[in-house]
């Protein structure tokens, strides 16, 4: 079995589900940069944020598609994102915040092992 | 010396034509303070009923504000900084405990930028004008500038008073209504800021409305409403907002952050003089508002052969911060923004580690004795390698990211390695050097010799992924309003051709 770039924990699936009851619909996430609150990953109902031509889906997370702009992949590529949820005030479109809690990304670096090994990403 | 804990009420409406509004749907949400993680107030939990009310509200405003001479508005504009000034103190104090920034910042930064914003404002539109062109014997052509109407704004949460001012000052000197959407880390200042100004502005020239991004800010940049959205933030949502001003066709300004180059030539280091302590200072700089500035010089790249002298100076003043209660007047760092920025920042030191960057000073938390329950980090120099994350993405914490080169040529393809294109520092006694450096850096603004500088009358804004258009400046007059060309002749034939 590959391995996975992207990964969840229990508390990240079981805000996932508490956001799918709530919206209604499937959802997606989308790793931001930039300032502020750059650098997290940010969750969308699934037809609001237009993925672009230049996004890599670089894994899925208790079943939602995890984007990355490519350009930005290129420095995370040797890092493992774990996403996690924390209690606090983010700010952004990210439909989680209104709840008061906020999901981040928790990254280490991939060992040796596990870069051989890696998922393979598919671009259409 | 340290200041009074501010007091609020317990809670505070939307700012809505002119008055306090309650929320449509009359809910609330807590304002926490990151510098003790406890409530300080609850503000307005707004929704798209109250961006209608909000929009509507700035539209019949802009029915009297639009048509207002400049002569009044720039009146109204200093009024406005009058009355901010006689309230600097008490707004800086909020302004901190909102936003967990030393006070020593608000009251010497924060505050009198965002003051002066108003009155250069209220200045240069007394002294400009459109033009005017004979283009021959008998037709004149005249460029007027005419306000674009209603304009939404979002604003983020590191300097939440003076972003207002840069995002306000221009759109309402131009002729503009706005309806601003401030952070949901820091919804409180403004609203003390609006207490302060109301009597002096008209009716709903400036709308406030509080609320979370997906539930207030979304609506507010689809909104049918507004003729322009401004925003401030990160990469995602900047796409979404171009993606909603599409749908409505209106133009957007974005500033999208930064992972601003620092350079350091060996020529600072030929005298140990005033100017070489300036370059340390320079470097320091990273800490200024805990890093958590869209123009944050995050990456220093300093020519190797000065790196261990000039390292070893730089380390003596940042072991000098001093940390600790954020209202006390001698403390020089504060306290993160938010629990989510303070786990992100110490996962990106862990990051750092991982990736085998050097650890020199910092990378932990700070342990503050006044407030055991703030959001305080140490302040962080790692050495390392330009590919590493850490010198890539934008940590928004008191990081920075050292690195060495051998001459100028490696400097400037180091420094524009990257995404983004706010801000860069030069730092040279060449002037060769600083010629070729600040011309080659792709970025909006470079400091020469200088560093954190943000006076009104100078442009700012980004290449690259950090963003669309420019704030600040007179130029920026230009952002929020339409140009219309009144074609006139004053030949009485015709033109013959039926």
């Amino acid at each position: 079995m590959s391995t996975k770039r992207v990964d969840s924990t229990q508390k990240a699936n079981d805000l996932i589900d508490r956001l799918r009851e709530k919206h209604g619909t499937e959802l997606m996430f989308h790793q931001s940069g930039g300032c502020c609150d750059g650098s997290a990953p940010m969750c969308f109902e699934v037809g609001d944020f237009m993925v672009g031509s230049r996004d890599l889906k670089v894994g899925e997370i208790h079943g939602c598609e995890f984007f990355m702009a490519e350009d930005q992949y290129e420095y995370m590529k040797n890092t493992h994102i774990l996403i996690d949820v924390v209690e606090g005030r983010g700010s952004s479109f990210s439909i989680e915040i209104p709840l008061g809690v906020r999901f981040i990304a928790v990254s280490r670096l991939f060992t040796a092992d596990e870069l051989i090994n890696l998922e393979e990403i598919v671009i259409d | 010396m340290a200041y009074t804990k501010p007091t609020f009420k317990a809670q505070y409406e939307n700012f809505i034509g002119g008055e306090w509004v309650a929320p449509v749907d009359g809910n609330y949400f807590e304002a926490v303070s990151p510098i003790d993680n406890q409530v300080m107030t609850k503000v307005a939990q707004s929704n798209k009923k109250d961006v209608q009310v909000a929009t509507d509200a700035a539209w019949k405003g802009f029915e009297a504000w639009g048509k207002t001479s400049v002569t009044e508005r720039s009146a109204v504009l200093n009024k406005i900084a009058d009355a901010m000034e006689a309230n600097l103190e008490m707004l800086a104090i909020a302004e901190s405990w909102d936003n967990g920034k030393a006070i020593r910042e608000t009251i010497n930064a924060d505050l009198p930028l965002a003051i002066d914003h108003f009155r250069y404002f209220a200045g240069v539109i007394r002294s400009e004008a459109g033009t005017v062109a004979d283009l021959d014997n008998s037709t004149v052509s005249q460029e007027v500038h005419e306000p674009l109407g209603v304009v939404g704004q979002i604003i983020p949460w590191n300097f939440p008073l003076l972003m207002a001012a840069w995002k306000i000052a221009p759109a309402i000197a131009a002729g503009n209504c706005v309806v601003l959407k401030p952070a949901e880390q820091t919804p409180v200042s403004i609203l003390l800021m609006m207490e302060v100004i109301a009597d002096v502005l008209p009716a709903g020239v400036i709308n406030i409305i509080n609320g979370f991004g997906p539930e207030c800010g979304k609506p507010l940049a689809l909104s049918k409403g507004i003729r322009k959205i401004g925003f401030t933030g990160e990469t995602t949502t900047g796409r979404l907002i171009m993606q909603y001003a599409s749908e409505n066709i209106i133009p957007v300004t974005l500033e999208l952050g930064g992972k601003s180059p620092n350079v350091f030539m060996e020529s600072i280091m030929d005298e140990d003089d005033a100017f070489f302590d300036k370059a340390i200072e320079g470097l320091v700089l990273f800490a200024f508002n805990q890093g958590e500035v869209c123009t944050c010089p995050s990456r220093a790249l300093i020519q190797e052969s000065i790196y261990e002298p000039f390292m070893k100076r730089v380390l003596e003043r940042v072991e000098a911060i001093k940390m600790g209660d954020p209202l006390d007047a001698s403390t020089m760092m504060g306290a993160q923004a938010s629990t989510d920025q303070y786990e992100k920042i110490l996962n990106y030191i862990s990051i750092g580690k991982e990736e085998g960057a050097e650890l020199l000073i910092g990378g932990e938390k700070f342990d503050n004795k006044t407030y055991p329950d703030g959001c305080f980090i140490k302040p962080t120099i790692f050495k390392g390698d330009n590919k590493m994350r850490i010198f890539q993405e934008e940590i928004f914490g008191p990081v920075l990211s050292v690195t060495t080169f051998k001459d100028i040529d490696e400097a400037l393809e180091i420094a524009n390695d990257t995404l983004y294109g706010l801000g860069a520092g030069v730092w040279t006694r060449n002037v060769h050097e600083m010629q070729k450096l600040t011309r080659g850096i792709e970025a909006g603004r470079v400091w020469a010799n200088c560093y954190h500088a943000y006076p009104s009358h100078a442009s700012f804004g980004g290449y690259k992924l950090s963003g669309i258009g420019r704030e600040t400046h007179m130029m920026m007059l230009n952002n929020y309003r339409h140009t219309k060309n009144i074609l006139t002749s004053y030949d009485e034939n015709a033109l013959g051709f039926f």
